[in-house]
């Protein structure tokens, strides 16, 4: 049995290697500039659980910070190329920390006056403001254009210039490691625990001593921080920063990140920010209707998995490593065939709904894997609609089994860890 | 410097226009142990908010150690040293129960808001927690979550969040309620035992603990002090009889 510290190195050593090498592996050039997004989102999606994970913050509006990091970078960068003076481009993402911080700093003073459900409406409000003042205010936000920018300004360090997409992966690589491995250290201080501490019962953290609005005013101040590194980072990747960043989609997005990956967890931001950046690129390219998609999909998670992936990823490493899998495997194999049958049935009906209203000379015919369907074919509905139906009634009737054995399996975890 | 640990003049709250706490005066010695007994509905749990900060008195003052606390906040009255304990279980369900106490040891420690030092490298909150987690019996429960702990269990989590930060004035509202007998009797040696040197005020029912635990104590009846003195003296208290005693251990 190896100390935990070890193993935890071990880990830490493992993601710095996998993001090294991923570039070798996926060769392609789309790859490399989704794997430079999922960087990116990683720190953005590891900054808002701070709030929502850690301080029960519940914040429709981090992109604020994100987005306001971005801008203030476009800008540092436009300074730069004009030659009113100089910092490293490597470096740049921390002045967009600190024009996040700066903004969670005045912003968050307001906000985190309350918690709870006026703090998620009134970060609901800073969002619209700073989204509307994006228009209002051409001079900072571009407008509707936004501010565009070119990376590769001052001369080149050591063959450093940020023109090729790879060397801008590995900067992100290196911010997006630094930044994992501070917030990761900011939950093992005094501030981190009392954060959790302040989530679990605010009350309760007065009365020994602690003043909950400081603890969370000072937790936005730094999740606000990385977000503006992940927004500095976000203008050298696109090079563009739009009012779009600093929107309420964005600030909906990265909150579908953290509660996909599972906010009760350090890692599962990480995993959710992966996942939903493949899907928002992988799933946009193969259909257009990949928002429904992407919308049943969270719908189904929070539905089947609320804890996210990283809490089915826990409770079934204890379960595997209590040899208690075999009692669910069964379950989760029908299940599994039952699902396969209902999404195949989900996605002919969508698409063929699509199909309707697309008015595209490409031809009506299309395929659904290996079945050609037709939208003007009442074949084609039947079948789709068929297959549907057997499909959910399947998996519906595969669930209570599934159920019955996790409670046995609940159970037995239960007492055996209260042993 | 006789001042005592804690004083209530002519302390008044209203919620609206119903009076609660209609004038009380109080005063408890360093080190005594003082009970605060009453029908239901006196104004024991109130006066129990009013004196730890949860919220403001309407009029009056309340001293910790001479210096007015009156209106100031839960967390500022803490820090100066007056801890306190809650009726119904008031404790961070998702931590462990050594987190729980770590919590509540970290700003008499000084660290307050630090976010550049590693909690576990803190020596002196290690060796506070762990001396904390074992008078109050839970090293075996250091690891879980304090939400899934027995009823009995969290009321000596409770307790201990409440002394960990070495408060001087610790208050207890009906600790051992709804207890059995036997944690009954363990609460009492529980409490006995992390309060010595210290000034304690507890609100309790148990006439079996109060007599048995409290140097004074004040009988409070519609939000005023009715009687104070040593237990015999409120054994032997005609008005106190009448009022309250006499329905519960004739």
């Amino acid at each position: 049995m190896r100390s935990p510290t070890f193993r935890r190195l071990a880990l830490w050593g493992a993601t710095a290697l996998v993001m090294v090498l991923l570039p070798l592996v996926f060769r392609q050039g789309f790859a490399l500039s989704m794997l430079s997004q999922m960087g990116i989102a990683i720190i953005f999606a590891l900054s808002y659980n701070m709030l929502l994970g850690q301080t029960g913050l519940l914040s429709f509006g981090h992109a604020v910070y994100y987005g306001l990091g971005a801008y203030v970078c476009a800008h540092t960068l436009n300074a730069i190329g004009a030659g009113k003076f100089h910092i490293p481009v490597t470096l740049l993402p921390l002045v967009g920390g600190l024009a996040g911080l700066f903004f969670g700093a005045t912003l968050g003073y307001v906000t985190t006056r309350r918690a709870g459900t006026p703090f998620a409406m009134i970060s609901l409000g800073i969002a619209e403001m700073v989204a509307a003042s994006a228009l209002m205010l051409p001079g900072f936000f571009g407008g509707e254009g936004g501010i565009a920018t070119n990376r590769q300004v001052g001369a080149a360090w050591h063959g450093l210039s940020y023109g090729p997409q790879i060397q801008v992966y590995y900067l992100i690589v290196a911010w997006c490691f630094l930044s994992m491995i501070a917030m990761f250290a900011l939950t093992q201080t005094p501030l981190g625990r009392m954060a959790n501490a302040v989530r679990d019962n605010p009350e309760r953290a007065k009365f020994i001593g602690y003043n909950p609005t400081r603890v969370r005013y000072l937790v936005l101040c730094l999740a606000s921080f990385f977000a503006g590194i992940a927004g500095g980072l976000g203008t050298i990747n696109y090079e563009i920063v739009t009012a779009e960043n600093v929107g309420v989609a964005a600030s909906g997005s990265v909150l579908i990140m953290a509660f996909v990956g599972g906010v009760g967890h350090f890692f599962g931001p990480i995993i959710g920010a992966v996942l939903v950046s493949f899907l928002q690129s992988a799933l946009s390219s193969y259909t257009q209707a990949w928002l429904l998609y992407f919308g049943l999909f969270f719908v189904f998670m929070i539905m089947f998995a609320p804890g996210g992936i990283a809490s089915l990823i826990t409770v079934h490493g204890q379960a595997v490593r209590m040899g208690l899998f075999k009692r669910l495997l069964p379950g989760y194999v029908a299940s599994g065939l039952a699902f396969l049958v209902l999404v195949a049935g989900l996605i002919a009906l969508v698409e063929l709904t699509y199909q309707l209203s697309e008015t595209s000379e490409l031809g009506k015919q299309f395929k659904v894997f290996w079945l050609a369907l037709e939208p003007s074919k009442w074949t084609s509905w039947a079948l789709a609609g068929f297959v549907f139906a057997m499909g959910l009634g399947l998996f519906l009737a595969s669930l209570r089994p599934v159920r019955t054995a996790w409670q046995s399996v609940n159970v037995e975890l239960q007492a055996r860890g209260a042993a | 410097m006789n001042a005592p640990a804690l004083e209530l003049r002519q302390v008044h709250k209203s919620f609206g226009r119903t009076p609660i706490i209609n004038g009380v005066d109080l005063a408890i010695a360093k080190g005594e142990r003082h009970a605060i007994i009453g029908p239901n509905g006196a104004g024991k749990s109130t006066l129990f908010n009013l004196i730890s900060g949860r919220f403001p008195p309407s009029s009056g003052q309340i001293l910790l150690d001479g210096e007015a606390i009156t209106g100031l906040d839960a967390q500022d009255i803490n820090r100066r040293g007056l801890a306190r304990s809650f009726q119904i279980t008031n404790i961070f369900p998702r931590l462990s129960v050594y987190e729980n106490v770590r919590c509540a040891v970290l700003w008499s420690r000084g660290y307050r808001y630090s976010f550049w030092q590693r909690i576990g490298a803190l020596e002196d909150v290690r060796a506070r927690t762990e001396e904390i987690v074992s008078k109050i019996g839970l090293i075996a429960r250091r690891d879980r979550p304090a939400g899934v702990l027995s009823y009995a269990e969290q009321r000596a989590l409770e307790i201990g969040i409440t002394i960990a930060g070495g408060a001087g004035v610790i208050l207890l509202d009906e600790p051992t309620a709804g207890m059995s007998r036997s944690e009954t009797r363990d609460a009492v040696e529980l409490i006995r035992n992390v309060t010595q040197g210290k000034t304690l005020v507890m609100v309790e029912h148990d006439m079996g603990v109060v007599f048995g635990l409290a140097d004074r104590i004040s009988v409070l009846v519609y939000g005023r002090v009715l009687a104070a003195g040593t237990p015999d003296e409120i054994r032997g208290n005609a008005a106190v009889r009448e009022a309250y005693l006499g329905t519960e251990t004739a």
